[in-house]
């Protein structure tokens, strides 16, 4: 760090401070004329990158099935215990899937442990950061709040397969 | 005694034990999937190959003798090498189900293969299908793909169950485990089969995908199906009982228990049915109350009857402290509690099934409750004597037959320890919430005289999982109030000692006991039979008691 100037070390131009006041100036105008890179949120809103962690969503295949099989291993593996997933068995040839998936997002921190140890492919994290809600119970999201058609999750799959 | 140096440390050995058996006595773990030390050898799964010097090849250590002066290696080169190769063939059409697997978690395979597997696989050709849903009985559900052909569950069935259900059909990649035609596998002991199978093959019905092992908490206590008393593990999510399994004990059930003991005792705690605080009877109706209220108005009208105008009757359900205070309760009224027994004729085996349906009959004739061989000795006792009042303590005798219903519903007072809503319960004056086997400490005496002692596993509103000192699952650890997962129902319960004994000081007689071990540690000094025990003597395994009974 530089060393900190005292009012004894002032020039005379910098003690008579118009000059400096007139540099600053100079500055500042030159900053307006250049190209805005600041968004108007919420108008305008930001598209993060595919290494974006937003909130852990749940794949939902086309043919309208979830893949997650609720092995529970993102449940085990998560550090701040957000995950609770309850099996179940169906006729499907997956013969189990989660009848409940709950995320308390109070509790998430958004580590991605649970996308990085999915067998299934089946938790990633999405891009959106868009996180409200106005008590506890509103902030434990539940399968209709987290299965996302795997259209919109394109982007993050082929992000995990080419650096997973 | 003989001696064997295994992996360079000198082993003594009783003549006719296999080099595994000797090798486990000394503590030393040999890989094994086919062997089980309860059944016969098969020698199948090749996994237990060990070095032996001076021999020509590796030998299977559960089908060769152990001898004076052998020198065996488990871990040397050659004897890894033989394992890996042995576990790359087994795994090659083994599925990759591990995530939707229920044996996920104390897998034998995966152990092993987490041991000695090479961490990825050679095999790229495409592997072999098989029925994954396959119903051998009405129990347990077959996997056909998951199978390792140990046949584990064959010899079971045939040796322990005595039920020849279970046999291999097809060969080579193609084996496969079937019933025989027209046969089901029905046989009382077909649970055991899921808990020896050493993958996920065989799963049990009832348990099926209901919860991962490692989210569970297990306590260990004792099955209430009948009076043989297999040690069994309560495994416990979100404060309900998902499943029982059962716990080595040689003097008792060994590794098994029966299915009847595995499926129905259990899923009275957590039902519809259960008593959820007090109960007071006004105006006809069953009204919920409040403790205090219930022990001053029960103390009140008790104190209206003569000693032979009021019955006890004490339970072969509860436990060994409850009957014994009960029976203290008792005497403040000069009288002596009888008990009903619960006898199936004829539905008993060699195995581990006893006729004797309740837990603990020996245990309360051995604290000097009067015996009742049926409900027709206690008919007489209501229709010969006086009897005006009456207090049950968990059981249900108003089930047993319509003339005993009647003398009961005709009664003046009836006060009644009950579980669940039952018969008698419902016809109580006064009812109080009792707590179930699985929420207390307790003692049982089964057939044969052992001691043993039962644990809580489920919190009920008195309980504290962390407080009280009980089995806790990761869940239960970082759980708060807030969280879903920890919000499982507590009921108002109490176990019948401590109800009786803050009743008996209702009637200003003082008995303090703060813990069913104080109870228990009386007991001990005033029973013959249980002089010098004490809970920590009883463990976990249970004691033989010495006793006579006329």
């Amino acid at each position: 760090m530089a060393q900190k100037k005292r009012k004894k070390d002032l020039s005379f131009w910098e003690r008579i401070y118009i000059v400096e006041i007139i540099k600053g100036m100079i500055l500042t105008l030159k900053n307006m004329l250049r190209p805005k890179f600041t968004m108007e949120y919420p108008e305008v809103k930001f598209e993060p990158p595919a290494s974006y962690r937003g909130r852990p969503v749940l794949v939902l295949e086309e043919n309208g099935v979830e893949r997650c099989v609720a092995c529970g291993l993102c449940s085990r593996v998560c550090p701040a215990l957000a995950i609770e997933v309850q099996a179940s068995e169906t006729n499907l040839e997956k013969e189990r899937y989660p009848e409940k998936f709950e995320i308390n997002m109070l509790r998430c921190i958004f580590c991605g442990f649970c996308e990085e140890v999915c067998p299934e492919e089946a938790i990633v994290m999405s891009k959106d950061y868009e996180l409200v809600f106005t008590n506890r119970n509103d902030a434990i999201f539940g399968k209709d709040k987290l299965l996302i058609p795997v259209e919109q999750l394109r982007d993050r799959i082929e992000f995990l397969r080419k650096f997973k | 005694m003989p001696q064997i140096t295994i992996d360079g440390k000198q082993i003594e050995f009783k003549p006719g034990q296999t080099i595994i058996q000797a090798a486990r006595h000394a503590g030393i773990e040999i890989p094994h999937f086919c062997w089980h030390p309860e059944l016969s050898v098969s020698g199948n799964c090749r996994v237990c190959l060990v070095e032996v010097e001076k021999m020509p090849k590796l030998v299977i250590s559960c089908a060769t003798f152990a001898s004076e002066g052998m020198v065996v290696h488990t871990k040397s080169e050659k004897a890894l090498e033989a394992r890996n190769a042995v576990m790359e063939f087994i795994l090659i059409n083994h599925p990759l189900d591990c995530p939707i697997c229920d044996e996920a978690g104390e897998c034998k395979l995966q152990e092993y293969a987490y041991a000695h597997g090479k961490g990825e696989s050679r095999f790229e050709e495409i592997k072999n299908r098989k029925e994954k849903r396959v119903q051998l009985g009405p129990y347990v559900k077959f996997d056909a793909e998951r199978c390792i052909s140990c046949s584990r569950c064959i010899r079971f069935s045939d040796e322990i169950a005595k039920a020849n259900q279970l046999t291999f059909v097809k060969r080579g990649d193609r084996v496969t485990i079937t019933t025989f035609p027209g046969e089901s596998f029905d046989n009382p002991y077909s649970l055991n089969v899921v808990d020896i199978c050493p993958v996920g093959a065989l799963t049990n019905q009832d348990f099926r995908f209901k919860s991962r092992v490692w989210e569970m908490s297990h306590t260990e206590s004792i099955c209430i199906g009948c009076s043989r008393g297999c040690n069994i593990d309560t495994w416990v999510r979100n404060n309900q009982i998902l499943r029982l399994t059962p716990r080595f004990n040689p003097e008792v059930n060994s590794y098994w228990m029966c299915d009847n003991g595995r499926l129905n005792t259990f899923k009275h705690v957590n039902s519809d049915t259960r008593i959820d605080g007090v109960y007071i009877r006004h105006n006809g109706a069953l009204t919920k109350s409040d403790w205090d209220t219930a022990y001053k108005n029960v103390s009140t009208e008790l104190r209206k009857y003569r000693s032979d105008e009021i019955l006890f009757i004490g339970s072969p359900y509860a436990t060994l402290e409850d009957n014994y205070v009960l029976k203290k309760l008792a005497a403040q009224f000069n009288s002596i509690p009888y008990f009903l027994t619960h006898i199936k004729p004829g539905d008993q085996d060699d195995i581990l099934i006893r006729e004797d349906k309740t837990p603990n009959s020996t245990g309360a004739e051995l604290l000097g409750l009067k015996k009742l061989k049926d409900y027709e000795e206690l008919l007489t006792l209501f229709k010969n004597g006086k009897v005006k009042a009456a207090y049950i303590v968990e059981d249900n005798p108003a089930a047993l037959d319509e003339e005993l219903k009647e003398q009961l519903s005709n009664l003046k007072l009836l006060v009644v320890h009950a579980t669940n809503r039952n018969e008698t319960s419902e016809l109580a004056h006064y009812l109080f919430p009792a707590a179930t086997y699985a929420e207390k400490h307790g003692s049982f005496v089964n057939f044969m005289g052992r001691l043993q002692r039962i644990k809580p596993a489920v919190e009920t509103v008195e309980l504290d999982r962390a407080l009280d000192g009980m089995s806790m699952s990761r869940w239960d650890k970082f759980g708060t109030k807030f969280d879903r997962w920890k919000q499982g129902y507590k009921y108002d319960a109490l176990p019948s000692w401590k109800i009786l004994s803050r009743l008996i000081n209702a009637l200003n007689e003082k008995v303090r006991y703060n813990m069913a071990e104080e109870v228990f540690n009386e007991i001990s000094n005033n029973v013959e039979a249980f002089k010098g025990i004490d809970y920590d003597s009883i463990g976990e395994m249970g004691v033989q008691i010495k006793y006579e009974l006329v």
